[in-house]
């Protein structure tokens, strides 16, 4: 076990951190700048790290949303000069319903075409009035389904009709989304990592403010633990209660996003959905925690360089 | 300690083969010139130096072999008034005199602080601030501190090297009566005035450190 981390003595320091006065929190004098600069950067990080865990929860639903559409159905195109579009709808549609592992093939009805295209050509256009392809919804039910044999039948049997799979344009928009997620864990974790530095550089520069201090408790038979103690309680707190702040603007900034919707695709999407919305509270208990072992880190390794 | 010897920084021996026992329940003066090495002698009394050579027992641990928390409980058994007082500026003298029990875990007993500080003559000072003190009463403070957890040993580095002669003796009575009460006193000072006035009310053994070796002083003090 490494030196900074033996003696490790957690139900005590769990009660000095819960316990309020008393000497043991004032043997390090109050240090304006430093407990500023890490209540403001725990502040800061947490709140970014509410964007970084927003961002990779949504983009995690989106990944997993867009791969189950993915293989979760196919969509067949039917498109023939306008006297034999409904033949050539049926040809499919017979193909379709004898296709080992596909479900049953379901015709988008007119208006359900026109809420597709709403977004391109308005809500007003008259889209009996276009040569609109009929659209065929095809669930894959059995994992027999096998689209290059489905798109050769369609070839030789309904020439009309083309097979789209969603799958050229759909893969690299999940894959995307699934390296949009890791983005965004690595930032919590670079966010994690930055958070402790800082903290480390705060407590350092509050060691090396305090060394009358360290050197008087020292004489009075103070151990290196209870000395590092009164600072690991110190900026642990400071940690926790900057993270706390910056957590609840960071939630209170997502829950002002808009609502998510279908027009607003993934942008109205970036946010916390139900159990979600909980996730975020870690965040404080997690700054407690950097801000714990970076002090305490810190605080042995100082302390022990100098006898 | 047998045959200690010590050097600052690799340098030349300031103390050589110094061989002494404290006698337990005994008054000791450590008296000689400046700069001949009494603040020395007593920091290695507490580990705050480790010597160069020789070897330094305290209540049968070798010094050289003990362990930073076995330097603290050491630390815990050997009250120690420093020259420079040491204080935490920003706590007031009640909690500075309780740092000792607060540092070892241990729960204040507001009684025995009120008792102790009345002891010192320090119950109206509670709660100044060590900056506020004269040198008499942080001195005499300071000494409140190195009793508090009940030491087996006190040193005191020259209690009184900044005090007239009234608030010397004011203080040296309480060295006198802490030693009456079973605990060994060690003092350092370069007052022989005042190692004669101690030496008329109690038994001492005055020790003399010159040119780095350390000899019991003569029938003159």
């Amino acid at each position: 076990m490494r030196a900074d981390f033996r003696g490790l003595n957690l139900r005590a320091l769990w009660q000095g951190l819960m316990r309020d006065g008393g000497s043991g929190d004032r043997i390090v004098p109050p240090t304006g700048f430093t407990a500023h600069l890490t209540l403001f950067s725990a502040g800061a990080m947490a709140f970014l790290a509410v964007f970084a865990l927003a961002l990779a929860l949504a983009t995690g639903r989106l990944a997993d949303r867009w791969a189950s559409e993915l293989a979760g159905s196919v969509t067949v195109r039917v498109s023939a000069p306008s006297g034999e579009q409904d033949a050539a709808t049926r040809a499919a549609m017979q193909v379709l319903s004898t296709t080992p592992g596909a479900g049953q093939p379901r015709l988008l009805p007119a208006d359900e075409v026109a809420g597709l295209l709403a977004p391109w050509f308005g809500p007003d256009m008259p889209v009996d009035a276009l040569p609109v392809p009929s659209l065929i919804d095809l669930p894959i039910a059995g994992e027999d389904f096998d689209a290059e044999g489905l798109r050769l039948r369609l070839e030789a049997e309904a020439p009309a009709a083309t097979l789209d799979d969603h799958t050229e344009w759909r893969r690299p928009l999940v894959t995307a989304a699934n390296r949009l997620r890791m983005l965004g864990i690595v930032s919590l974790l670079l966010i994690a990592a930055a958070s402790a530095s800082m903290i480390t550089l705060a407590a350092k520069a509050a060691l090396a403010a305090n060394g009358q201090v360290i050197r008087v408790l020292r004489l009075i038979g103070a151990r290196d633990i209870t000395i590092a103690t009164a600072f690991v309680r110190r900026f642990t707190k400071r940690a926790a209660v900057g993270a706390t702040v910056g957590t609840l603007c960071g939630m209170a900034g997502i829950a002002m996003l808009p609502g998510m919707n279908a027009a607003g695709g993934f942008l109205t999407g970036l946010g916390f959905q139900g159990w979600g919305w909980l996730l975020p509270l870690l965040i404080p208990v997690v700054a407690a925690a950097v801000g714990f072992f970076a002090t305490r880190w810190a605080a042995l390794k100082m302390l022990g360089a100098v006898r | 300690m047998r045959d200690v010897g010590f050097g600052y920084h690799g340098g030349a021996e300031l103390l050589s083969n110094m061989t002494l026992t404290l006698q337990p329940g005994m008054f000791h003066f450590l008296t000689g010139p400046s700069g001949s090495g009494k603040t020395t002698l007593l920091r290695l009394c507490y580990a705050d130096l480790l010597p160069t050579s020789g070897q330094m027992v305290a209540f049968g641990e070798d010094l050289r072999q003990l362990t930073r928390d076995g330097i603290a409980d050491l630390r815990r058994r050997v009250g120690v008034v420093h020259q420079d007082t040491q204080f935490l500026d920003h706590l007031p003298v009640a909690e500075n005199v309780a740092l000792p029990l607060s540092v070892s875990g241990q729960p204040v007993d507001m009684e025995a602080l009120r008792d102790l500080l009345g002891w010192v003559g320090l119950t109206h000072h509670a709660r100044a601030m060590p900056p506020s003190l004269s040198g008499g009463e942080r001195q005499r403070a300071a000494l409140a501190r190195a009793v508090i957890l009940s030491p087996d040993l006190v040193l005191a580095d020259e209690p009184t090297g900044n005090l007239d002669w009234d608030m010397s003796v004011r203080l040296m009575q309480l060295l006198i009566e802490l030693n009456k009460s079973g605990k060994t006193v060690l003092v350092a000072t370069h007052d022989l005035n005042l190692i004669r006035a101690t030496k008329a009310q109690v038994a001492a053994r005055v020790l003399r450190i010159a040119n780095g070796t350390l000899n019991l002083a003569g029938a003159d003090l």
